[in-house]
C-alpha cells in the first residue's frame, strides 16, 4: 500500500521582517528602580531598534510606564545603564528629551487652555522656530483630525479628542523617538483603531516608536519588536517572528471528522511531529506547508473532515506561552488550546 | 532584587544653562490659565476691593463728613502713641485731616499689604501640586524644561498676581484717599516717600520669600487641599512678619525701609536658591523619589 500521507519536505522557517537588524537607539541594561519598598524595575534589559514599533507588553504594574520615564530621564534609576541616542538621560536629559515625544496614559493637557494654546505651549517649550509655529500646529492638528476644535477649551474635549490632541502635541517638534503609554486608554474600539493606524503611519516617516500596552490585541499586527514585561523585568524580547519561532516552534492544525478515530492515522505520517486527540485532533506539523498534503491524504483515505483549522499563533498565544514558561510550566503551548483565545476580541492581561 | 552593581551616573561639567525664555513661557502659560479661572480671580478681586477701596472709603468718609468733633478729636489723640518719627510725617491742620492722614498711611495701607501676599500664596500653593493632580506634571517632566526653569517659572507666575495687585490696588487706593481726604490734609499726600520704598523695595522680597516656602510645600504635598492647608499654616506667620516689618519700616527712620528691604532680599535670595531643590521630575510625576 502506498503511503497516503504527505511527502517529506524541507521545513521553511519564517523569515524575519528585516534582514539587517536596525541599530538600537535605546539600550537599557540591568536597570533597577525602587519606589519605597516596591521594586518597580528589576534588572530590566532591552533594546529599541530604530524606525520600528517596539511594544512593551505586560500586565498593570509590570513597570512599562516606569521604563518610559527612565528613557526620557523623567525618572533617574540608580542602577544599571541607560543609553538613548548614545547619551545617558539621567545626566544628559537635555540632549535626550528634546528628541522625544511622549503621550502619557492620562493625556496631560491643560483643560483651561484651548487646543491651540496647548500645542503652542509644547511647541515653544521644545523650541520650534517661531516662524514655523503656526504651520506646525495647523499641520499636526490636521493630521490628527482636530483642526475644528483647536479654538475650543480642552476641558470640553471628548476623551478621543484629547488623545488626538496629545498625539498631535507629541509630534509637533518632529521628534526622533515617540513614546506612547497606553495611548488608547479609555477610547472606544473605533477611536482606538484610528489611533493605532496613526501610530503605524508615524513609522513610515522614519520615527521610532515605543508603545506600552496591556492589550494583546492592540500590539497584534502593530509591533515590530516586542518586550514582554513582568514585575519590572523583561521576560523576553524579540520580533513577533522570533518569538513565534521560539515559543511556538511547530505549526498546529485542529482537525475534526465525522469519524474522529479515523484521524489517528496521521500520527505516523511524515512531517507530523505531534498528535493528540480528545474532543478534536491537534496535529503538530513541521510547517504549515504540510497542510494541503494532509488534507488531500485524509480525503484520499475516505476520511470525511468536518473541521480544518490551521492555528497561526497570535501574539496572545505567544504571550501566554511566555508567561507559562516564566511561571515554570515549561514550553508546552502547542497541545493546549488557549481558553481565552476565542473569548473576546480584546483581551486584557491584568494580573 | 537588582543583581547589578549600583552605578552612579557621573556629574556633568557642561550642564545646560538657564533658558530664561523657557522660564518665562512656563510663567506665562500659568498666568494664562489663571486668567481663564474666574472661580479663582473673582473672589480675589473682591478681597482686594474690600481692603483697598470699600473699607477705607467708608471709614474716611465717616471721619471727614461725620461732623462729630469729639470723636475725631479722641481718634486724633490716640495717634500720639505713634513713634515720633511717624508723628513728624503727619500732615493736616485740622483734627479730621490729621486723623485721615494717619489712618490712610499707617492703618489701612499696611493692612492692605496682606492682600497681595494672600493672593500669591493661594496661587503658589496650587501651582506644582496642581500640575501633578491634573497629570500635566508628566508633560513637564518629559519636556526639555529644566527643574530650575520650571521652579522659577512657577515662582514668577505666583509672584506676578500678587505684585500686580500691589500696584493696581495701591494705585486705586491712592486715588481714593487723595480724593476723599486730600482736601482736609492739604493736597495730594499718598503715597508718601516711605510707601514708594515699601511697594518697590520691601514688598517684592517678602513676596518672593513667602512664595519660596509655599512652592516647597506645593512640591512636597500630595494634594492641592493639603498644599492650601500647609501653606496657610506656614505662610500666615510669614505674612504677619511681612506686614509687621513693612509697616514698621514706615514708622522708623528715613532709611529703615531701605534696610528692611535689603535684608529681606538677602533672605529671599537664599530661600529661593534652596527652594529650587524641592522641585524634582519625580515630584512632578507624583511618584516617590528614588530610593
Amino acid at each position: 500500500m502506498n503511503q497516503p500521507g504527505p511527502q517529506p519536505q524541507a521545513q521553511t522557517p519564517p523569515q524575519p521582517r528585516l534582514q539587517t537588524p536596525p541599530q538600537p537607539i535605546v539600550k537599557l541594561s540591568g536597570v533597577g528602580h525602587r519606589f519605597g519598598s516596591v521594586q518597580a524595575l528589576d534588572d530590566l534589559t532591552f533594546e529599541v531598534p530604530a524606525q520600528q514599533i517596539t511594544v512593551l507588553l505586560g500586565p498593570n504594574g509590570a513597570g512599562k510606564t516606569t521604563a518610559i520615564r527612565a528613557i526620557t530621564g523623567a525618572l533617574s534609576p540608580k542602577y544599571g545603564q541607560i543609553e538613548v541616542f548614545g547619551a545617558d538621560p539621567r545626566t544628559h536629559g537635555d540632549l535626550v528629551r528634546p528628541r522625544c515625544g511622549v503621550v502619557s496614559a492620562k493625556p496631560a493637557l491643560y483643560d483651561r487652555l484651548s487646543g491651540y494654546d496647548n500645542l503652542l505651549y509644547s511647541a515653544q517649550l521644545y523650541e520650534v522656530p517661531h516662524s514655523q509655529l503656526r504651520d506646525r500646529i495647523v499641520s499636526a492638528a490636521g493630521r490628527f483630525g482636530i483642526t475644528d476644535a483647536l479654538d475650543h477649551q480642552v476641558g470640553g474635549y471628548s476623551t478621543g479628542m484629547k488623545t488626538r490632541l496629545a498625539l498631535a502635541r507629541s509630534v509637533l517638534h518632529d521628534p526622533d523617538l515617540l513614546l506612547f503609554d497606553e495611548p488608547t486608554s479609555g477610547l472606544d474600539p473605533e477611536s482606538s483603531q484610528a489611533v493605532l493606524d496613526l501610530i503605524r503611519e508615524m513609522t513610515t516617516d522614519g520615527k521610532t516608536v515605543v508603545m506600552c500596552t496591556h492589550l494583546l490585541a492592540e500590539a497584534e499586527g502593530l509591533a515590530d519588536h516586542i518586550v514582554v514585561m513582568e514585575a519590572g523585568s523583561a521576560l523576553v524580547t524579540g520580533s513577533p517572528d522570533e518569538l513565534t519561532r521560539r515559543y511556538w516552534p511547530a505549526a498546529l492544525v485542529i482537525l475534526d471528522a465525522e469519524a474522529p478515530d479515523q484521524l489517528d492515522r496521521v500520527a505516523q505520517w511524515p512531517g507530523v511531529v505531534g498528535y493528540d486527540r480528545s474532543d478534536v485532533a491537534r496535529v503538530q506539523l513541521d510547517g504549515f506547508g504540510r497542510v494541503p498534503d494532509l488534507i488531500v491524504g485524509l480525503a484520499r483515505d475516505g476520511v470525511r473532515l468536518t473541521r480544518v483549522d490551521p492555528r497561526v499563533p497570535t501574539l496572545e498565544d505567544i504571550y501566554f506561552a511566555v508567561r507559562r514558561e516564566s511561571a515554570g510550566d515549561g514550553l508546552t503551548p502547542i497541545l493546549y488550546d488557549n481558553p481565552a483565545r476565542n473569548a473576546e476580541p480584546r483581551v486584557g492581561v491584568h494580573s | 532584587m537588582t543583581a547589578t552593581i549600583p552605578e552612579t551616573p557621573a556629574r556633568r561639567s557642561d550642564a545646560p544653562k538657564m533658558n530664561w525664555k523657557r522660564m518665562w513661557l512656563v510663567a506665562r502659560t500659568d498666568l494664562k490659565q489663571l486668567l481663564q479661572a474666574k472661580d479663582y480671580w473673582v473672589p480675589m478681586v473682591a478681597l482686594g476691593a474690600l481692603f483697598f477701596l470699600v473699607v477705607p472709603a467708608i471709614l474716611l468718609l465717616t471721619i471727614t463728613k461725620i461732623g462729630n468733633v469729639e470723636i475725631v478729636s479722641q481718634i486724633s489723640n490716640t495717634l500720639k502713641v505713634l513713634p515720633q518719627a511717624a508723628q513728624d510725617q503727619m500732615r493736616g491742620t485740622t483734627p479730621e485731616g490729621r486723623t485721615s492722614f494717619a489712618l490712610a498711611v499707617f492703618l489701612f495701607a499696611p493692612v492692605a499689604v496682606v492682600v497681595p501676599l494672600t493672593i500669591s500664596t493661594a496661587v503658589g500653593a496650587a501651582t506644582i501640586v496642581g500640575e501633578r493632580e491634573r497629570g500635566t506634571g508628566e508633560f513637564l517632566a518629559h519636556s526639555p524644561a529644566s527643574v530650575r526653569e520650571i521652579y522659577l517659572g512657577k515662582l514668577l507666575a505666583s509672584l506676578i498676581p500678587g505684585y500686580v495687585t500691589t500696584i493696581v490696588g495701591f494705585g486705586l487706593y491712592s486715588l481714593l484717599v487723595n480724593i476723599i481726604a486730600g482736601p482736609d490734609v492739604g493736597g495730594w499726600f499718598f503715597p508718601t516717600a516711605q510707601w514708594w520704598v515699601l511697594m518697590f523695595w520691601v514688598i517684592p522680597p517678602f513676596l518672593a520669600f513667602t512664595l519660596s516656602i509655599v512652592l516647597r510645600l506645593s512640591a512636597k504635598v500630595k494634594s492641592t487641599a493639603a498644599a492650601q492647608q500647609a501653606s496657610g499654616l506656614v505662610s500666615l506667620p510669614l505674612i504677619m512678619v511681612a506686614y509687621g516689618q513693612s509697616s514698621g519700616s514706615l514708622f522708623g527712620a528715613a532709611n529703615s525701609g531701605w534696610i528692611t528691604g535689603a535684608v529681606a532680599w538677602v533672605i529671599a535670595g537664599i530661600s529661593l536658591t534652596r527652594g529650587v531643590r524641592s522641585v524634582t521630575r519625580a515630584r512632578l510625576l507624583g511618584v516617590a523619589d528614588e530610593v
